[in-house]
């Protein structure tokens, strides 16, 4: 289990390979890498600024991978999360999770991205030609979050 | 009863200064209660913190409830809602 909050850029295909490599029942890697896009709400964003909360955002991404691992099968994961100045195309978020088969591994992997999203104390300051702006939390990533309380978890294989 | 501040992103924009060391007068026992008592402080501390503002509040590092109980020595972090991933 590993949670990292830095400013430099993350070789996805190498962190994949050590999980992949760390036990030999590993039957399935899910991955996501959230991307800067050049637009967002009608702007186009030459780049934005993460901001985060020391400590709080390791402790919350931890305690979301601890949930993701009571309710599936799954033996690890890994979270990178960069912050500070970021341009479109940059990496901005790694989740990858490793599990005997895919069901389990890719329903962990959504579900830490998920919560991610609604739980982690991070925050984008986009730059526009029309000036700096905080981005608003989206109420589709709320129910996104919500829609695993009601979906029952999967039984272990 | 010492409680230390932290604020972030808009808000610490908002307010120009990312937190501070209260001592907080008695009666600001909960988490509702420290809003209101820095929302009177004036109205750039309204602006940030009042209630027409969705924001959220964590009190040692865990995410908080209007009614949750404050303590010496807390740390209190607000802040808006989060925009990670």
């Amino acid at each position: 289990m590993a949670v990292r909050v830095q400013e430099q850029d993350f070789d996805a295909g190498a962190e994949m390979s050590r999980l992949r490599a760390s036990r030999a029942d590993v039957g399935a890697v899910a991955s996501f890498v959230g991307v800067v896009r050049d637009s967002n709400d009608g702007a186009s964003v030459g780049s934005m600024t993460l901001e985060h909360y020391p400590g709080m955002t390791e402790k919350s991404i931890q305690a979301i991978i601890d949930q993701a691992k009571e309710r599936w099968k799954i033996f690890d994961a890994l979270v990178i999360h960069r912050v500070g100045e970021l341009k479109p195309r940059d990496q901005i978020v790694l989740v990858a999770v490793t599990g005997s088969h895919r069901g389990e591994a890719f329903a962990a992997c959504e579900f830490i991205m998920d919560f991610l999203k609604t739980r982690a104390p991070f925050w984008k300051k986009e730059q526009t030609q029309q000036g700096a702006r905080w981005v608003d939390a989206r109420v589709s990533d709320d129910a996104a979050a919500a829609r695993w309380s009601s979906t029952t978890p999967k039984a272990g294989r | 009863m010492k409680l230390r501040l932290k604020f972030f992103a808009r808000i610490r924009e908002q307010l120009g200064c990312d937190g501070e060391v209260l001592e907080a007068p008695a009666g600001v026992a909960t988490v509702a209660a420290l809003r209101n008592f820095l929302v009177a402080r004036g109205e750039n501390w309204q602006q940030a913190l009042s209630g027409n503002r969705v924001l959220r509040v964590a009190v040692n590092q865990d995410m908080a409830e209007p009614d949750t109980p404050l303590c010496d020595g807390d740390e209190v972090a607000f802040f808006p809602p989060v925009t990670g991933g």
